[in-house]
Order: C-alpha cells, then sequence, then structure tokens
C-alpha cells in the first residue's frame, strides 16, 4: 500500500476492500462490523435516541484531540443529552485524495480509544475518496442511537422557574486551542481542548437524581448560545452570574488579546444541566467526582421574568443581556 | 494575566461609581469616542453604575462603520476584477455597500480573505506572485503604523503583487469636525486608549483650549473607564477642562514615536470621507508618492456606480452621536446582526451591535 489515499481507495475495488481491512477494522473491530453485510443487525427495546452530525473542523489534529475524537464524542454527547446511554455508531468518511495513510492511522486509532471510552462499539460504516481540492482532507460523519432509561424524560423544552442552572467545567477550551492552531493567527499556549465523552458523567447524574430537567453541550455558539436556545425552548428567563462561570487563565488572556468573548467560545467537553433546585447541590457534588466534571459549578437559575431571554449578573454588579452568537467569532481590529 | 483580575475589581469599582456620584452635581453629556468603550461600557454594565447626572454618548470610533460607503463600493469592485485577492480585517465583509457586499462578492467567486494582521496580506502576496493582492487598508492611528510596516516590508523584499487602498483615519482631526459642527452638545470626551499609545496625549490638547471639553484618556478594563469618568466629571465640576491620561501604563504624553515615524514615512495627511461625517479635512492618510506602486488606487481603474444610502439607517446620526441605536426605527425591527442594514450593527465595535448584543437595563 502507497503512502497516501487514491482515487482508486474509493472505487469499491481492490484497493477499497484493502483500505477498510487495514485501516478501518482492525481499529473498530466488533461482531455487528465483522460481519461485512450491507447493514449491520443489533437486538434493542425500550425508547430509544437517534442522531447524526458531520465533522469538518480545521486543523484535523489539533491539542487534546483530533477530527475522530471529536467525531465519536460529539454523537455520543448528543445522545447523552438526551438521557440516553449510546450503544451504536456508525461512521462515514469522505477523504481527499493524497490525504497520508499514516494520518488516517493516527486519526482511526483515536476514534477506536475515544469509542472505548465511551463503550459504544462502531457498528457501520462507509470510505468515500473525492478528487483533490473537493473536500478540505477529511469529513467524517457519525450517527448514533442509544436506549433512554425508563423514567428519564430531558429535554431543552422542560425547565421551570426556580430551577438551578449547573456547568460542568471551564468554558471555552476546545475553541481556543483551535483558534491557536490556526493559519494566520498562531499563538503558544499550553490550552487543550476539552473533547471528551460525557456519556458517564450523565449517567452518574442520573444516578443520583431524577429531577434533571435539561441537559445540553454548549458547542458551537459557546455557553450563551446554549442558554438563549434552552431559555427560547422553555419559554423561561434564565439569570446567571458571570463571576461563578469557570474560565481557564490562558482562554481568558487569549480572549482578552483577541477582543473575543468565552461566553460565545466554543466547548466539546462540557454540558449545561437545569435540574429542580432541591437537587442541584447532590447533582452538583456528583459531577464533581467525575474527571469531566471536577470544576462544575451553579452559575444560575430559572426565572418567571424575561422569558427567552438570558441574563448575566456582571462582574461589576449590574446586569445585562446575554445574546445569541451571530455570525463567526472575529477578532478585533482597533 | 493576573492584570485582568485587577481591572475588574467590582469592590473597587463600586467604591469609584459611588464617588463619582457624591461628586457630580452639574448634569453632563460625555462621549466615548471609541467603539471599544462602547462596548465595554454595555458589556459590564457601567452605563448603570453611573449616575443620571451623566450622559454617555457613543462617538465614530468604529473603523469599519466611518468607513464611507462609496470607498465600501470600490473595495467591492475591485474584488470583482479578475484574478484579485482582496485581504481584509473581518467585519468589513458583512458591511452593506450601495449594491453588495464583500461578503456577496465572496461567494459569487471573488477571492476574499479575512486576515488578522497585515503581515497575513503580505505572506498572501508572497505566496501567489502571480495574483494582485489588495489590502483594504481601514482603521485609526492604531492600525495605521501596520500598514506602513506592511508597504515597507513588501517593497524591502521585492512583492511586486501586494497594494493598499488606504482608508486609514485620524483622531484629533474628527474630534475638531464634531465639535465645530456644534450639533452635539460635549463636556468630555472618553478619549481612545489605542490610538493614544501611537499619538500620546498632546494631540487633544486644542479640544479644552479652544472648546472648554475635558479629555481623559481611558484603557479598556472596567475600572479604567470609571476612572475616567472619575477624572472627567471633576474636571467639569472645577471648571477647569484639561487632557488627563486615566492609562498610564499604555499611553505616554508623547506617544510611540518610531510607530509615527512609520506612518509618517509612508503616508501623507490629506483629507477622507467619513461615513455620516463628510469629507474631513487633514483625517485621511494616503500613500506618499515614492510608494504609490503599492498604492491600489492609482494600481488600479473601476468604474463606479453613484453610491446610495440604505433607506432609513441612521448609522451616519449614531456615528456623530446625536441619535442612540435606540433611536433609529430601523434597529432590532429590520436591523439585526444576522441582516444588518448598517455597519454600526455588522462591526464588533459598532454601537448599534453593542446595544443589541447587551441591551439596556430596560430589556430586562
Amino acid at each position: 500500500m502507497d503512502d497516501s489515499i487514491l482515487l482508486a481507495h474509493g472505487s469499491g475495488g481492490k484497493l477499497s476492500h484493502e483500505l477498510v481491512e487495514k485501516k478501518f477494522l482492525p481499529f473498530l473491530a466488533n461482531p455487528a462490523l465483522n460481519r461485512l453485510d450491507d447493514s449491520a443487525v443489533f437486538e434493542a427495546s425500550g425508547r430509544m435516541a437517534f442522531t447524526t452530525d458531520g465533522y469538518v473542523v480545521n486543523p484535523i489534529f489539533f491539542p487534546g484531540g483530533d477530527i475522530g475524537k471529536l467525531a465519536v464524542c460529539g454523537t455520543v454527547n448528543d445522545l447523552a443529552m438526551n438521557g440516553a446511554s449510546p450503544l451504536y455508531l456508525s461512521l462515514s468518511a469522505i477523504i481527499e485524495e493524497g490525504f497520508l495513510l499514516s494520518d488516517l492511522e493516527r486519526i482511526m486509532q483515536s476514534i477506536k480509544k475515544a469509542a472505548e471510552e465511551a463503550e459504544v462499539s462502531i457498528i457501520a460504516g462507509d470510505t468515500k475518496v473525492v478528487n483533490r481540492g473537493q473536500a478540505d482532507k477529511l469529513f467524517i460523519t457519525t450517527s448514533g442511537v442509544g436506549t433512554i432509561p425508563t423514567g428519564v424524560d430531558i429535554s431543552g423544552a422542560n425547565a421551570r422557574a426556580g430551577d438551578k442552572v449547573l456547568l460542568s467545567g471551564t468554558i471555552g477550551d476546545h475553541g481556543m486551542a483551535i483558534m491557536s492552531q490556526r493559519e494566520g493567527l498562531k499563538f503558544s499556549m499550553t490550552l487543550e481542548s476539552d473533547c471528551a465523552p460525557l456519556n458517564k458523567l450523565v449517567s452518574q447524574m442520573l444516578e443520583v437524581s431524577s429531577r434533571i430537567h435539561c441537559l445540553r453541550d454548549p458547542t458551537r455558539g459557546g455557553l450563551a448560545t446554549t442558554l438563549n436556545e434552552l431559555a427560547r425552548q422553555s419559554n423561561v428567563g434564565i439569570a446567571i452570574e458571570e463571576t461563578r462561570i469557570p474560565v481557564k487563565e490562558e482562554v481568558r488572556a487569549a480572549c482578552e488579546l483577541l477582543g473575543l468573548d468565552p461566553l460565545y467560545v466554543a466547548n466539546e467537553g462540557k454540558l449545561v444541566a437545569i435540574v429542580d433546585p432541591a437537587d442541584a447541590d447532590k447533582i452538583l457534588a456528583r459531577m464533581r467526582r467525575n474527571t469531566y466534571g471536577r470544576e462544575a459549578a451553579i452559575i444560575g437559575k430559572i426565572t418567571k421574568e424575561h422569558r427567552g431571554k438570558v441574563a448575566m449578573k456582571t462582574k461589576l454588579g449590574p446586569s445585562r443581556i446575554v445574546d445569541m452568537l451571530t455570525g463567526e467569532l472575529l477578532p478585533r481590529i482597533c | 494575566m493576573k492584570f485582568i483580575d485587577e481591572y475588574q475589581d467590582s469592590k473597587l469599582a463600586r467604591g469609584l461609581a459611588r464617588k463619582i456620584a457624591r461628586c457630580s452635581t452639574k448634569t453632563i453629556r460625555l462621549m466615548e469616542f471609541c467603539g471599544g468603550h462602547t462596548h465595554a461600557i454595555l458589556r459590564y454594565g457601567i452605563r448603570q453604575l453611573v449616575p443620571k447626572t451623566v450622559e454617555m454618548r457613543s462617538g465614530p470610533g468604529c473603523p469599519v462603520c466611518v468607513t464611507a460607503t462609496i470607498d465600501l463600493d470600490k473595495a467591492i469592485a475591485l474584488a470583482h476584477l479578475p484574478d484579485v485577492i482582496i485581504t481584509t480585517f473581518g467585519d468589513m465583509i458583512r458591511v452593506p455597500g450601495s449594491y453588495s457586499s464583500l461578503q456577496k462578492a465572496k461567494a459569487e467567486g471573488a477571492d476574499v480573505r479575512i486576515v488578522y494582521s497585515t503581515i497575513d496580506a503580505v505572506e498572501i502576496a508572497r505566496a501567489n506572485p502571480e495574483k494582485p493582492v489588495i489590502f483594504i487598508g481601514i482603521g485609526f492611528e492604531t492600525t495605521a503604523p501596520t500598514i506602513a510596516a506592511s508597504i515597507l516590508n513588501a517593497q524591502q523584499e521585492k512583492i511586486e503583487n501586494f497594494y493598499v487602498l488606504s482608508l486609514s483615519k485620524l483622531t484629533p482631526p474628527v474630534m475638531k469636525a464634531l465639535l465645530d459642527s456644534g450639533e452635539l452638545k460635549l463636556d468630555g470626551i472618553v478619549c481612545p486608549g489605542h490610538v493614544s499609545v501611537i499619538i500620546g496625549s498632546h494631540p487633544y490638547e486644542f479640544i479644552p483650549r479652544d472648546y472648554r471639553v475635558a479629555c481623559v484618556i481611558a484603557g479598556f478594563e472596567p475600572l479604567d473607564i470609571l476612572l475616567c469618568i472619575d477624572k472627567l466629571v471633576e474636571q467639569m465640576e472645577k471648571g477647569e477642562p484639561k487632557v488627563e491620561i486615566a492609562y498610564p501604563r499604555g499611553v505616554k504624553p508623547e506617544g510611540n514615536r518610531k510607530a509615527r515615524q512609520l506612518m509618517e514615512d509612508v503616508f501623507e495627511v490629506g483629507e477622507a470621507n467619513w461615513r455620516g461625517i463628510g469629507v474631513v479635512p487633514q483625517s485621511g492618510l494616503r500613500i506618499r508618492k515614492r510608494y504609490e506602486r503599492f498604492d491600489a488606487d492609482k494600481a488600479f481603474s473601476v468604474s463606479l456606480k453613484p453610491s446610495k444610502e440604505p433607506e432609513g439607517c441612521r448609522c451616519g446620526d449614531v456615528i456623530r452621536g446625536t441619535v442612540t441605536p435606540l433611536e433609529c426605527k430601523l434597529f432590532r425591527k429590520v436591523c439585526t446582526p444576522e441582516r444588518p442594514i448598517g455597519p454600526c450593527m455588522v462591526s464588533s465595535e459598532g454601537a448599534c451591535a453593542a446595544y443589541y448584543q447587551y441591551g439596556t437595563a430596560e430589556d430586562l
């Protein structure tokens, strides 16, 4: 096998088979996938959750992860945000001609590791190769199914006045780690993406409380956008306090430098939980015992006032609106 | 980065706010020149901390906002020339021109690239020697030295395909134009922090002397701004307007001589066209004759249809501080960050964007 992907690798012929056998199967092996039938067959019962997401991150390798880890964690987390226990994933890769096989191997290795950590199996897959320039190196799409335990009813529409708003840790790590690697903006910092599977954290939270009303992972658009979505979906107001939101020093420094607001910067390993006030402390304590919830905090509450809007008490005391992200995050010029 | 905490300390801020409230007896109107200040003021809720006697208005200090529509039309026309690569700071691409925007031009196939510094624009020119690369040179005294440096850099490295559309503008002359118009009675100006790092405090001295308006240079952290307001209130209570620096960690009275030399070497002062204000003499920077081969205005000719302003848009009035964004009929109803009608809603330094994003006490 040569050292880079050729169009022939996507032709469906010999090279395609070789690619699947040498570069995909060794990392993903499981009974359902190994049969190599046209579709994977599995048993399931009860309420299920189903989701899909495409991953086109640039650069594909970044501090703390890569596109493979992101593709597994992202879909696992989307399932977990409805309280589902993820079971199976499918993975479809669109590879640009000329992509290095050694890079593909690195990515498959990290997919394997992430899937093992999340305890999910990738039971269906597909590979396509496109001409140079028709895709940017590698695009991955994953879909996932999971089962929802009886009695669990988590939705963005379930927030009620009086509920507490919990955040599982520091915000902005992923977005700033990516931005630090972008062409034209390289700066060196020790920051790593927070990309992580959160399904175990969620199941631990569900073990201590059945009164978790909403869960959401604040990915693109950041915490501000997620809170606005929840305020609108539940038709409630959300009041948060700036001083309670954990932000890493280096994220804050980089944001100040570029004129960005950490509230709008993406996360890939954080969740927002809106829970019954009576259970908030209990859930917080359980979150803090998980690696991915160590810095969890109660950042605010749900109100009857300013429905559909998010208000934040600033560091200086007064409150202001926190709006959704509009357009792209662009550094200031002046 | 420990300094952020100290300049955002809430106890100190409230103490300062109480002091301002105690001192302030006269009703005064201040203008924060810089869009960065407008954003910080709304982001931290500083309006709610200062007493009702102190009115704050936003000024023209947003480079994207003050770019005249005709100049934007020219940038868009340049983008449509064959093989040209346009490089620009991010916000510019979303501002609607008379008929299109750089963003639309890009969608139609023009090569428009966002850069974070002028150095990147030169790099793109180096990497694409067969294509003309034009940098849309907007900004004030803060960015002008870096644009000058990029031209010198291109000259030194014999990069033949790098051009600048020079739209740089100067701060003190436009302050003079605003004060001369007499349209808005001002008592004090929150002078720009980053601009003053370059020009120092001396260029503002004519303002207290000739117009009896107080001038205090401020940084961009909440305490910097409160300290500045405190000094402005104190000056006007005493009736002794003068120029003060409330940002001594960044600004020296003499400014940054080296940066100014770069500017003076590459640019000469001429008139500039400001949105909402019009042509202001001595307020713009043109590329000097000896560097004219880098001047996009001389190297390319484009034919432009007459420019037109969006109907009902009051960005011009917002820029002059004669109205607040809330007084514009389009604000929030028709004009939003997703579908901006005027530049003040687009730019991250625009007053309308700040009012929209952070809201005011009445919105809660």
